[in-house]
């Protein structure tokens, strides 16, 4: 009984290193798993005006600034 | 879904490079790596234009084909990073960028090459968002702290337009319908994709108009 149990749990073993490693492509996928919109955590170098987790208000704030701080017809008309 | 682009208005550049000093500042780039250039077309001839050219991340990006290591990728942003821990240094990405957007540190031994350097549209790299490794390696993250690149920011004539592709092109429309001239958009069709690809147009039609990109 005992060798019968050996001799399976030997197999199990000597099946596992039939096993492959992932191989599938991971290029052009996002490798940090943290989007931008999430922040940096230091909040005295955080743009005022967004709330850091929400995309909605950081998409915002991104289209704000570049109205603001590019756009000068803003600004003269 | 923001997708980021950068434009620059060659109407515009004056080549103050206040560009090029904005990203070296912001990023800590050391000697012999310029992550942004001015480039001047005709220099000296009247009629003269300069661009300042960097990474533009394109959509497809040559540099993400041809590395050997994978170690590019796209944000969810479409800003094309890449990791330094797996860049082998080969140089690959530096033959095959259109804009010469990849530079190497000069300072190695026996013509090392060391770890491929460019621009991140100022979002980082791989490590955590904000982190001293992060800084160190890329630079600092300022899309994560809800800013946009600095060379943009810092541009004094407005000539260097970067962020949401659809907020910069509708800023640039304004400006080319304001002044009646300057529509092209250098690299514009190289980067994020057009027939054209930076060719001149092809198939002339009879009139005088041309058809083949934009």
């Amino acid at each position: 009984m005992k060798a019968t149990v050996f001799l399976a749990i030997l197999l199990v073993l000597g099946t596992a290193a039939c096993t492959e490693r992932e191989q599938s492509l991971y290029q052009g996928k996002v490798q940090n798993g943290e989007p931008a919109y999430k922040g940096t955590g230091v909040s005295a170098f955080t743009a005022p005006g967004w709330t850091p987790g929400d995309r909605n208000s950081w998409e915002q704030e991104l289209k704000t600034r570049a109205q603001q701080g590019q756009n000068e017809y803003n600004r003269v008309n | 879904m923001a997708r980021m682009k950068f434009i620059c208005d060659a109407e515009r550049c004056i080549e103050c490079n206040a560009c090029v000093t904005a990203c070296k500042n912001e990023h800590e780039v050391p000697w012999g790596v310029n992550r942004r250039r001015v480039v001047t077309l005709n220099d000296g001839v009247p009629g003269e234009k300069s661009i300042s050219v960097a990474c533009m991340h394109c959509s497809d990006a040559p540099c993400m084909a041809v590395c050997p290591v994978n170690c590019f990728y796209h944000t969810d942003e479409g800003v094309v990073l890449h990791n330094k821990d797996t860049c082998i240094g080969c140089g690959y990405c530096s033959y095959a960028c259109p804009f010469g957007a990849p530079q190497f540190p000069s300072q190695g031994n026996f013509g090392v090459r060391g770890k491929m350097d460019k621009c991140t549209f100022c979002a980082g790299g791989p490590e955590a968002h904000g982190s001293e490794a992060e800084f160190e390696k890329y630079g600092r993250n300022r899309l994560a702290e809800g800013k946009l690149p600095a060379c943009a920011e810092m541009c004094s004539t407005k000539a260097l337009l970067g962020g949401d592709g659809d907020v910069i092109a509708d800023i640039f429309r304004t400006r080319v319908v304001a002044r009646g001239k300057g529509a092209e958009v250098w690299g514009w069709g190289t980067a994020y994709g057009s027939k054209q690809a930076g060719q001149p147009p092809q198939n002339p039609q009879p009139g005088g108009t041309t058809t083949g990109g934009k």
